[in-house]
């Protein structure tokens, strides 16, 4: 194009305006940050080193944070990815139901964390909840799902479960629809059982989708907190206390933004590894070009 | 998939038991939300087949919490977010798509990093930019942070570098400049895409709680979601029958279109997810 770099250029800057001022800068900002003490009052934030993180290393509650977030990490991603392809074969597929499947299965999608949140809290109430009564129903004693430690997590993954598995079920689905019908007939000319074909041709085609899902559910992992200011607030004794959470608590209920600053990176490093991983191994035709 | 490969027999009666369990838990909690909201409060604790219905506790719910104003400051809230990126996306996109111009791969990239570290982490220095600013407590406060979208832009490019470019040409030879050909060739041709961006975009944006949450602190500009946390977290006392009808209140739009349109729901979804 003709004297298309001017163009080119004033076309792009608005956005990139915004993109450095609200993505880009803040990423320096909190790793600039992060070496700095908190400003008080008007006293000025000084450079401090490495205090920041020698807090960090010292902070219970960071660590308990951190491992909350690698098992909430564990036991969300595995099973919402291994539920989103099974929902989406069986909406695929021409069994009785699937136009009410496929809506029960989406519908908590289009609806706000926050919302599912509070249905969950209800269902999760002492005495009240639908969960209690069923429980006592069956000849179980009570227990406080949310309030006690040991269970206090697992509830909290259940929830994320339910909201983002009818999500990564939209992408199989699409993916399984882009499967050329010519290769399930080559397999059935070749007599290949139905197991053979779903592990040996539509796994193996699905690969790339399930790495752009799992990206995605490692960023959610990252990212989801609503439900715990909802539910938990990071209790029983911190036993819900996500990273983005404990982000949230020092920074704005503490007010300590100098090692909020230096829990975000640590945040940063954990998405930059995502995408690294990300880069070496998908398959750039499917997601760059 | 082919029914070549459907199950069969025993299998085929196992699988959809299955599934149908599946779907039955998926949409219990919903089901027991909406029974409690529909019923008086003295029913929240015992299920009763022949309980009354009533709208009551939708009535108490809006009187006892400015839903109508918080209703308002979300609609403005993703109106306006959805019209900046549109336009911010589309020009960007554009620019990707057809223009040459030095530094484009490495700018590129650099879009490419919102699609890893979305807003949403990026709280405590976004706040600190907000405050320097002076439009914490404002409606575009919630909205800036994501109106350059990366995703957008990523979508929209993929979208334009479809379009031949022996359209693009032709429009040219007769004289149009790039803003003519983006909006008669570029633009009507990527629709679908801008609809199933926008679906996605605003139901992210309806959504989306925590960032509302720490910028917004006053009825003025509060949306929904942040709303009604105040409200259900206030001192209502626990009252699950107004609590979850406000909470179906709050998702009613999204989930009346969605029911509504459900297909075209599913497919913007998969559009977008596709890119």
């Amino acid at each position: 194009m003709r004297n298309g770099a001017v163009t080119g250029w004033l076309l792009l800057l608005p956005a990139a305006a915004l993109l450095v001022l609200f993505t880009h800068w803040p990423i320096v900002g909190s790793v600039w940050d992060s070496f700095y003490s908190t400003p008080k009052g008007s006293r000025p934030p000084v450079f401090i080193g490495l205090d920041n993180y020698q807090a960090m290393v010292a902070d219970e509650v960071f660590w308990k944070s951190l491992w909350n977030n690698l098992w909430f990490a564990l036991g969300t991603i595995p099973v919402s990815i291994a539920l989103a392809l099974a929902m989406a074969l069986w909406v695929n597929s021409t069994m009785r139901g699937r136009t009410w499947l496929r809506m029960a299965f989406f519908t908590p999608t289009v609806l706000p964390m926050i919302a599912v949140a509070n249905i969950w809290l209800f269902f999760y109430t002492p005495q009240y909840g639908l969960l209690e009564k069923l429980t006592t129903a069956l000849g179980f004693g009570t227990h406080n799902w949310l309030g006690s430690e040991s269970t206090a997590l697992a509830c909290v993954i259940v929830v994320a479960i339910w909201k983002e598995a009818g999500f990564f079920m939209i992408f199989y689905l699409a993916a399984l629809q882009s499967i050329p019908p010519s290769l399930s007939e080559a397999a059935a000319l070749e007599g290949a059982s139905r197991g053979y074909y779903l592990r040996r041709i539509v796994l193996p085609l699905l690969m790339p989708t399930t790495l752009f899902i799992l990206v995605n559910a490692v960023i959610n992992a990252v990212r989801m907190v609503d439900h715990i200011i909802v539910m938990t607030k990071g209790g029983p004794n911190n036993a819900t206390s996500l990273l983005l959470f404990h982000v949230y608590q020092v920074g704005f209920s503490f007010w300590d933004t100098g090692y909020a600053a230096a829990l975000t990176v640590v945040l940063l490093v954990v998405l930059a590894v995502a995408a690294l991983g990300q880069f070496v191994f998908l398959d750039k035709k499917v997601h760059y070009q | 998939m082919s029914a070549l490969y459907e199950p069969r027999g025993a299998w085929r009666t196992l699988e959809t038991t299955a599934a149908w369990l599946l779907g039955a838990f998926w949409i219990l909690p919903l089901v027991y939300a909406a029974w409690t909201a529909f019923h008086p409060s003295e029913y929240s604790a015992r299920f009763d087949l022949f309980a009354p219905w009533t709208l009551e506790n939708f009535n108490r719910a809006w009187e006892a919490a400015p839903f109508a104003r918080y209703f308002l400051n979300s609609f403005l809230l993703v109106t306006m977010v959805l019209a900046g990126q549109l336009v911010l996306c589309t020009l960007a996109a554009y620019a990707f798509a057809r223009f040459e111009f030095p530094g484009r791969e490495v700018a590129f990239l650099l879009v490419l990093v919102q699609l890893m570290i979305l807003p949403d982490v990026l709280i405590v220095e976004n706040y600190r930019t907000l405050s320097k600013l002076g439009i914490l407590d404002s409606i575009p406060a919630i909205g800036l942070p994501y109106i350059a979208s990366a995703f957008g832009i990523f979508l929209l490019r993929q979208t334009f570098k479809t379009v031949p470019r022996e359209l693009d040409e032709a429009a040219r030879v007769e004289g149009a400049g790039w803003f003519t050909v983006l909006m008669r060739v570029y633009v009507p041709l990527a629709k679908p895409v801008y609809l199933a961006y926008g679906l996605v975009s605003v139901s992210y944006h309806w959504n989306n709680f925590l960032w509302p949450l720490i910028v917004t602190n006053s009825v003025h500009s509060r949306p929904v979601t942040v709303g009604l946390q105040v409200f259900s977290s206030g001192d209502q006392g626990i009252d699950w029958s107004i609590i979850t009808a406000a909470t179906l209140m709050s998702s009613a739009p999204l989930l009346i279109a969605f029911l509504l349109f459900q297909r075209q729901f599913v497919q913007s979804f998969m559009r977008a997810g596709i890119r």
